[in-house]
């Protein structure tokens, strides 16, 4: 479990920061690492402060399924030697409470660094702090309690979310689109993506993320087990499939398979196996992965330029719309013979077997996720920008934000 | 003296060091240059097809004495040639004044080596 908790802290840095670093123009690649690492840093104090308290702890009252209290701020009460009160299936010895908090607090540290693919290479730094600060304590907390909590309500309506399908992915994919529509087109953004400026550096992100995602989505079987064995190779065939499709895609759309297409299919599929990493097997994961690269494929070169919003990195067009595909399929793919092995009452299986119930309970816990992460989304920013604003000026963006926000250079001349 | 600018299609730069070789042009200085045309170019970015209108090419800049003018721009008419849209253009400009910094040699004299020339 400690590898695990690192692999998913190498997701973030230097993972996303190399993935999405390349994928903006050389002026503003410190300003994307940058957020990358303070991120790590602050969302990491927040998490220890009160973060995971609120996130896994209890409330009393009506609050108890919707938030979780401060018994556990700054740790309290909380011994190095306790086992962990959350486990997955019945392990044989319980991994450390510290383990799970530190393996909690990198994808608390995570979802708000994939909303940075949004509004990149035209954010005041500042005002970008501020607004993840605030987006991480009031919507990534909430959601993480109620999907993962105990007292969680959608856990105890029987959302299945292996790994972070809701929590993470649609959660930070849809205040992706919300932040892209209200901070506003990049200046001469004519409806399509600028050149990526480093495509070896997105490969290199796109590779370490699908080496680190073992961790994400193996690891929350919180034991060395078959149902961990499971998520790991449904992780790896789902993100093969969906890799092969976005090339095939290319290949036979745009004329060539591209390397910058193909790393993001693989993310794509990575996304989407996250939430069903914990329900499906082989089948359900090969489907899984070409579905969401259909999909994403279509997203990300038909719909995006139809309606002109800015989305610069595809962080809806990837995490939203891949988290929502993932989330809803395993409702459809979830099977027995993989939920028998840690839910009660022989598992839950999905729409595909018969139980549309189970699809039903997915699409309340995709909806009431988008609703709720994409108004908060909007009152935050809104907040923020009021008080601190967020947009950088147009010189600013011109002149790019590694120099105006961080007065540094990444690719000096030298004689 | 003449400078002679041409802007060719990448691809063909190869083809068309050969051919001013093949006349004995030798010393030229050249470099990527990227313009503004009639044509759009499709690009993809990110699974994206776009048009763009900024077209990438290699600008050559040669300068030479009058006589051997005709023979360099036939060199690089024939060599850069496809027929399609976008082979590029050829400049032909006066130089008034030349030097070789070596030996303080001015004039149409600075731009050949003699003992090359008393060779061939």
């Amino acid at each position: 479990m400690i590898v695990a908790t690192i692999l998913v802290l190498f997701m973030t840095i230097p993972g996303l920061a190399l993935f999405y670093g390349g994928l903006v123009r050389q002026k503003n690649v410190l300003n994307i690492f940058m957020q990358c690492f303070i991120l790590a840093a602050a969302i990491s104090l927040e998490w220890i402060m009160f973060g995971y308290s609120n996130a896994f702890g209890s409330s009393s009252g009506v609050l108890k399924p919707f938030i979780g209290g401060f018994n556990w701020a700054f740790l309290k009460g909380i011994k190095i030697t306790d086992p962990s009160p959350y486990f997955i299936s019945q392990p044989v010895e319980r991994i450390p409470h510290i383990v799970f908090i530190m393996f909690q607090c990198m994808f608390a540290v995570i979802t708000p660094a994939l909303i940075i693919g949004s509004f990149a290479e035209r954010i005041k730094f500042r005002g970008f702090l501020i607004f993840s600060l605030l987006w991480a304590i009031l919507v990534y907390n909430p959601v993480a309690h109620w999907v993962w909590s105990a007292d969680g309500w959608l856990c105890k309506l029987g959302a299945l979310d292996f790994a972070g399908g809701t929590v993470v992915h649609i959660n930070a994919g849809v205040s992706a689109i919300v932040c892209a529509v209200l901070i506003g087109k990049r200046k001469y953004y004519e409806g399509h993506p600028t050149p990526p400026h480093n495509v070896p550096m997105v490969a290199l992100g796109a590779a370490m993320l699908w080496f680190g995602w073992f961790g994400f989505n193996a690891g929350s079987g919180l034991a060395a087990d078959a149902l961990a064995a499971n998520a790991m190779m449904v992780t790896h065939i789902a993100t093969a499939a969906a890799a092969f499709t976005w090339a095939s895609l290319d290949w036979i759309i745009n004329k060539k398979p591209t390397l910058v297409g193909t790393a993001t299919g693989a993310v794509a599929g990575l996304v989407a196996i996250t939430p069903a990493s914990g329900s499906v097997g082989i089948g359900g994961a090969i489907a899984i992965g070409m579905a969401v690269s259909l999909i994403c494929f279509f997203m990300v070169s038909v719909v995006k330029p139809k309606l002109g919003y800015d989305d610069s990195l595809d962080a809806f067009g990837v995490h939203g719309v891949g988290g929502i595909i993932g989330a809803i399929l395993t409702g459809v793919f979830a099977t027995k013979a993989v939920t028998g092995l840690y839910l009660p009452n022989g598992g839950v299986s999905g729409a595909l077997y018969g139980n549309i119930k189970q699809l039903l309970i997915q699409l309340v816990a995709v909806f009431t996720t988008i609703l709720y992460s994409g108004i908060l989304t909007f009152i935050l920013f809104k907040i923020t920008d009021k008080a601190f604003g967020i947009r950088a000026t147009v010189e600013e963006e011109i002149d790019g934000l590694d120099i105006t926000q961080h007065n540094e250079i990444a690719y000096n001349e030298t004689e | 003296m003449k400078k002679i600018e041409a802007i060719i299609r990448k691809e063909k730069f190869e083809e068309v060091k050969k051919a001013l070789f093949d006349v004995d042009i030798e010393f030229f200085t050249y470099w990527d240059a990227t313009g503004i045309g009639k044509q759009k170019e499709r690009v993809v970015f990110r699974s994206q097809s776009v048009k763009t209108d900024q077209i990438q090419r290699r600008q050559l800049s040669i300068v030479v004495r009058d006589q051997n003018v005709e023979k360099t721009v036939n060199a690089i008419m024939k060599a850069a040639w496809t027929g399609e849209i976008g082979d590029g253009k050829i400049f032909v400009s006066n130089i008034e004044q030349a030097y070789r910094i070596r030996t303080g040699e001015s004039g149409p004299e600075s731009l050949y080596v003699k003992e090359a020339e008393a060779l061939a």
